[in-house]
């Protein structure tokens, strides 16, 4: 680094200071911190929270508030028993889960066979492909609904969950794929080579060594798929109409908002279920989902 | 080649005439690849590559994709006043955005990696919360801590003192709580991404850069921030082409509103392609980003791959 | 049990470098071969070469009689222990000395008792159930190595395996392999760059240098007949000295001249082999141990008195090395450690011309 040269003037004040400021310049940072770290956890978790505060009170306890809206006086679980007891927002559920755990599944088969070739094997192009995969995962599904609305319509899996599997890979096979190559490529070479001696062949390789080897990379990888299945809006929006086809997201955001009378306490019980398992698994897994969250810069 | 030919005549068990095993091996090795990447080579091609091309070619068609009418879609789209509000507007919304989800992400993090390494790990799960909240659902909570008459935010303001807002009622307003609810959701994300480079950067180049007699803001300057350019040009790409093609807040916010004041690229591309039923126009809005995110990734990855180059 | 014959083995990368440039190199059954050089002298493609992983562009490589140039490295028969061991991190002691027969549809009970028998040797029965992680360095070595043995192949090649140890460990592990080598007698070849290494393990030392061998010999050959000035100076610790000199014939005896004018007579024993050299530029090559303080030494023919001033002077204990500057070149001499040698002070030296090689500067052999 070109930059890192203090100038010597810059010494002096330093050593004017008073013995002790070292540790009280410490202190003095560390409440800075504490202080910061304090309010940003408030701003951060406010809306989560609120959403639950409301999805604890009834219609009536919304309607009519007294005094704060940050509390609740009369908690009940009505909102959740009725959403759960609702076939149409067990069918949003199930759809999500069917279209997430397909989805999840191919994205990992492709993903991890193009990563694994392309991390080492060689072959004509193999370039070429690895920088298109980077630079796919830099095109936003909002470039692409149109087009995607019509070949998804010409298949006729407009208004299919279907269809959602089918396009649901633009947005996880080339990130996953990009972190699977950089995990991959993280395997030292000999070790190849070892099993390579050791008589194993391509698959082998891939399944015996390559896979046990990477699994953080794996996990990671399919934690993003399943994160960004699950949290996918555009496509579902564009594509879906009907509500028994319809996954979570659009599901929640469409149908639980009925007219002008609006069923707070529903619809945030409602949006807080369809976050659960996204933030279920992040908070097993989150040391997984931080890796696999920056490994696409720190690896690339 | 020729030397090779003869002394595999000499008695190999397994050679036979022109070309060796070792050779077909590796090209059996190119073919076994090329199949393993077949299926991804199908997404990128079938439901990347091919639709962009087809988004091209939809835009030059008309209303009723029965004739082609050239650029036609992007001059009608150029002339109209709203359009012209929805290019400003997402850029504006982009850079906004952007600038506060780094900076806010940035102080975050250098706090986090202040404190003892122990405690780190529960303030990063409760700060990284709202980046693994779907968008489309989060904001919900943000819509109804904005609605009008029941507005919670409202309430702690009027509780302190001040003014009751509009949130979603004035564009001005509008325009705000759609940059706020963004830097909420994406700031975790900026902020993970410099502690990641933060730990990256080792500890001794600080106690050089402390002995060479940098203080703490010049240590940040010219060690800290120099070593972490890489990342943070490439988050700061990340986020900038996924705030600029948002969709979710806009959607569920304000869907548009107030009178179309608030509409980003997606959200007009949506309501003018699907909900009023003119895909071509809607392709031509979707593209119109096309040329913006290139260029941006174009110049954020050539001064990547440059400092590479140079550390190398 | 094999031999592995290299036969005018030519490697050339893309880009037309040559790594390896057309070696003969014939190892014998059960022999304990080190290929040793510095780094980028062609040693481990060499090695790589008789592995398979790496394709030979010209020349063949057998193994037991039979060519392998295109055999892939599972069907050679060979076993290969890597510097960083290249461990599988996933699966334990067991699964990983266990894999390779494994995939070679070896029957349970004979898996289990090949590697409990190379455990026994090797001495690492109790670390069976443990992860590579759990290992330390010299472990995981051990570890490497049992993953060679329990296959018992034809050939047991090593690359560099203990450049990742420290010191005290290296020396440890080398008399190790030294020991199971004697144990399981299977034809090695062994890559280092420590000549160290090379001079204590091997049966026959190949030097390389540049893609091509220097030399090939028992170590002790090495070490008082090499054939090349690269040789002379790669083995041996400190490095053998190269003083510019001329050979000058007067009154039928051959003495050595140095640069700075200095005149050592030549053994009567050599006269008759440099004769022909006579009046000739040569180098004069003499390895600090030949090189020794007059007071230590008891008058016998081939000694030549030298006077030297040390400039830095190292005492190590057991002896003292000490360097001085003449003529440009540097000049190391190891006294005993009872001789009082300081900076700057002249000493009278002997050197052993006995020991001594004449090297001839335009092909840089040793004459």
């Amino acid at each position: 680094m070109s930059a890192s040269a203090a100038r010597p003037s810059d010494v002096l004040p330093g050593l004017g200071r008073k013995i002790g400021s070292l540790r009280q310049e410490r202190r003095w940072a560390l409440i800075t911190a504490y202080i910061s770290l304090v309010v940003a956890a408030i701003v951060m978790l406010a809306p989560p929270f609120y959403m639950l505060i409301t999805s604890l009170k009834t219609s009536a306890e919304i309607s009519n508030p007294v005094g704060t809206p940050w509390i609740v006086r009369d908690p009940t679980l009505a909102n959740y028993t009725a959403l759960i007891s609702d076939p149409m927002f067990r069918g949003f559920f199930w759809n999500s889960i069917i279209v997430t755990v397909l989805v999840v599944a191919v994205t990992m088969v492709i993903s991890v066979l193009a990563a694994f070739a392309l991390a080492r094997m060689k072959f004509f192009g193999s370039q070429v492909l690895a920088t298109g995969v980077f630079l796919t995962y830099l095109v936003p599904d909002t470039l692409l609904f149109i087009p995607l609305y019509q070949i998804v319509g010409g298949l006729d899996l407009l208004n299919s969950k279907w269809g959602l599997v089918l396009v649901y890979p633009t947005l996880s096979v080339p990130f996953c794929t990009w972190i699977m190559i950089g995990y991959f490529a993280s395997i030292p070479k000999e070790l190849d080579e070892a099993a390579l001696i050791d008589g194993a062949n391509w698959m082998q390789m891939l399944t015996k060594i390559f896979i046990p080897v990477a699994l953080p990379g794996i996990i990671a990888a399919t934690i993003f798929a399943f994160t960004v299945s699950w949290a996918a809006f555009v496509y579902p929006t564009a594509f879906i109409t009907r509500p028994d086809e319809m996954p979570l997201t659009i599901g929640v955001v469409s149908q639980l908002i009925r007219g002008d009378t609006f069923a707070w306490g529903q619809l945030m019980a409602g949006a807080l279920l369809a976050a659960m398992p996204p933030v279920i698994v992040y908070a097993f897994l989150m040391d997984y989902y931080i890796a696999g969250l920056t490994a696409g810069a720190t690896k690339g | 080649m020729a030397l090779d030919a003869t002394t595999a005549l000499a008695g190999g068990p397994m050679t036979p005439a022109g070309g060796g095993t070792l050779r077909r091996l590796a090209r059996r090795r190119s073919t076994i690849a090329f199949l393993m990447t077949l299926p991804l080579i199908a997404v990128i091609a079938g439901l990347v590559a091919y639709p962009a091309g087809y988004a091209i070619y939809l835009a030059t068609l008309n209303r009723r994709m029965t004739g082609f009418i050239g650029l036609g879609n992007f001059e009608i789209l150029l002339e109209s006043e709203t359009f012209r509000m929805v290019i400003w507007q997402s850029c504006f919304f982009a850079v906004t955005a952007v600038i506060l989800k780094a900076l806010f992400g940035f102080w975050l993090a250098s706090m986090l990696h202040h404190i003892p390494t122990k405690g780190q790990r529960i303030w990063r799960g409760m700060l990284l919360l709202p980046w693994v909240v779907p968008p489309a659902l989060s904001t919900l909570g943000w819509w109804w801590m904005f609605d009008p008459s029941y507005s919670s935010i409202n309430w702690v303001l009027t509780a302190i003192g001040g003014p009751a807002i509009p949130w979603l009622g004035e564009p001005w307003w509008a325009r705000v709580s759609v940059i706020l609810v963004n830097v909420w959701a994406g700031t975790p994300f900026f902020m993970i991404m410099y502690l990641a480079a933060l730990k990256s950067v080792p500890d001794q180049l600080y106690e050089a850069a402390a002995i060479d007699g940098a203080t703490g803001w010049q240590g940040l300057r010219y060690v800290t921030l120099p070593m972490m350019r890489n990342i943070i040009s490439i988050t700061v790409l990340f986020s900038l082409i996924v705030t600029f093609a948002n969709y979710d807040i806009v959607r569920v916010l304000t869907n548009g509103g107030p009178r179309d004041l608030t509409h980003v690229f997606a959200s007009y591309a949506f309501q003018v392609g699907i909900l009023s039923g003119n895909i071509p126009r809607g392709a031509a809005v979707s593209l119109f980003m096309f040329p913006i995110l290139a260029g941006i990734a174009f110049f954020v990855l050539r001064g990547v791959t440059q400092r590479n180059k140079e550390m190398a | 049990m094999a031999q592995v014959n290299i036969k005018k083995v030519v490697k050339e990368y893309e880009g037309g470098v040559q790594a390896v440039k057309g070696i003969d190199l014939d190892i014998g059954d059960k022999e304990f071969v080190v290929l040793v050089g510095p780094s980028g002298c062609g040693k481990s493609t060499t090695l790589r070469m008789i592995a398979g992983l790496e394709e030979i562009t010209s020349g063949a490589i057998e193994i037991d009689g039979n060519i392998v140039n295109d055999v892939p490295p599972r069907d050679r028969d060979i076993a290969m222990v890597f510097q960083n061991y290249a461990l599988y991190p996933h699966m334990s002691v067991y699964d990983n000395m266990a894999f390779g027969l494994m995939l070679r549809k070896f029957p349970r009970e004979e898996i289990r008792r090949r590697v409990e028998n190379a455990a026994r040797i090797l001495d690492i029965g109790p670390l069976l159930e443990r992860k590579p992680k759990a290992l330390s360095g010299g472990q995981r070595q051990r570890v490497a190595m049992g993953r060679a043995i329990v296959r018992d192949p034809k050939v047991f090649l090593f690359d560099e395996p203990l450049s990742n140890l420290d010191a005290k460990l290296r020396v440890q592990m080398r008399t190790e392999i030294k020991k199971v080598h004697q144990t399981v007698k299977t034809t090695t070849v062994y890559v280092t760059h420590d000549q160290v290494e090379a001079m204590t393990l091997a049966d026959r030392v190949v030097v390389m240098n540049h893609g091509i061998i220097e030399q090939v010999g028992p170590p002790q050959v090495l070490y008082h007949s090499p054939a090349t000035k690269f040789v002379a100076g790669f083995i041996g610790s400190p490095a053998m000295n190269f003083i510019p000199a001329r050979l000058e014939q007067a009154s039928g005896a051959l003495n050595v001249r140095l640069s700075d004018g200095a005149l050592l007579p030549v053994p009567a024993d050599r006269t008759a082999r440099y004769a022909g050299h006579a009046g000739r530029e040569v180098l004069f090559g003499i390895r600090p141990e030949h090189l020794t303080a007059a007071s230590q030494m008891e008058a016998r023919p081939g000694l030549a008195p030298l006077s030297l001033t040390p400039e830095v002077v190292e005492p190590l204990g057991a002896e003292t090395l000490f360097y001085c500057w003449r003529d440009g070149g540097e000049i190391c001499a190891k006294i005993d450690p009872g001789v009082a040698a300081a900076p700057g002070v002249p000493l009278a030296m002997t050197a052993d011309m006995n020991r001594m090689h004449i090297i001839d500067p335009a092909t840089d052999k040793v004459l």
